[in-house]
């Protein structure tokens, strides 16, 4: 999302990459992630002394299978934002940075797709 | 990522952690923050491997059960819930930072104990919600 004036652009002063949008997104998944984990943290205590029948059959309502996938979706954006920023204050070696920027991105992207694809296949009684 | 190095070598603030600043609440709870999400990225591979095991079927469900049941298993359980916690409240912190509230010496000092109370107090309920 552009949160720039096209002036602010045309003159080339100020920030030139895309703060804005990365601080934005951070936020809103911060905003669905706040109220998303309560709900979570209640299911996974209520899923503890449970087993695998129990849950499955948490995982296969349509109500929390649509709930987790955002909730994991939002995680990995979430934690690929978070990261990004820790490695770019930290990691001053150059070639060891762009590796870990690169490695963090395939891992929550990769991380992200294979819940959904579990939670599709468990909802979906596969 | 950064930019090439100026040509003016302009001066910098010292780092917030370091010998120049002594240790203040606000500046150990921001640094915390980025130590339980760093963590909690941790724990999304985890819940990713929750998901994966439970659609994986008996076998793969029971290999993951017991891994929890182990002692690292137990101290990262332990580790997580209370960095989900503390990063939930002081991410709320910084969400009405954002908005402009609270930032003040006094209200960020107030809401930074709150924090610290909340969070051990959080974690210590879940404990005995997880036994009970």
């Amino acid at each position: 999302m552009e949160m720039r004036n096209p002036i602010a652009r045309a003159r080339g002063l100020g920030s030139a990459g895309s703060g804005a949008s990365h601080w934005l997104a951070q936020r809103i998944t911060a905003i669905a992630l706040a109220l998303l984990s309560p709900w979570l943290l209640w299911a996974a205590l209520g899923l503890a002394g449970g087993g695998y029948a129990d849950a499955r059959s948490f995982l296969a309502q349509p109500l929390n299978a649509v709930l987790v996938a955002t909730y994991m979706l939002c995680l990995f954006y979430h934690a690929q934002l978070g990261i990004q920023v820790v490695v770019e204050d930290y990691v001053h070696t150059r070639w060891l940075e762009i590796l870990l920027q690169i490695a963090t991105k395939f891992v929550c992207f990769l991380a992200a797709i294979a819940s959904l694809l579990a939670i599709v296949r468990i909802a979906l009684g596969a | 990522m950064s930019s090439p190095t100026p040509a003016k070598q302009r001066p910098l603030s010292p780092f917030m952690i370091g010998p120049y600043y002594r240790p203040q609440l606000t500046s150990m709870l921001s640094i915390a923050h980025r130590a339980t999400g760093v963590l909690l990225a941790l724990g999304a591979l985890l819940v990713a491997w929750w998901l994966l095991a439970t659609a994986g079927g008996p076998q793969s469900h029971a290999t993951f059960d017991a891994f929890l049941r182990t002692l690292p298993g137990c101290l990262l359980m332990a580790g997580l819930v209370y960095s989900l916690i503390y990063h939930w409240l002081n991410g709320l912190r910084h969400l009405f930072w954002d908005a402009g509230m609270g930032l003040d010496l006094r209200t960020a000092y107030a809401s930074g104990w709150a924090v610290v109370a909340l969070s051990l107090a959080g974690t210590a309920a879940v404990w005995f919600a997880a036994r009970g």
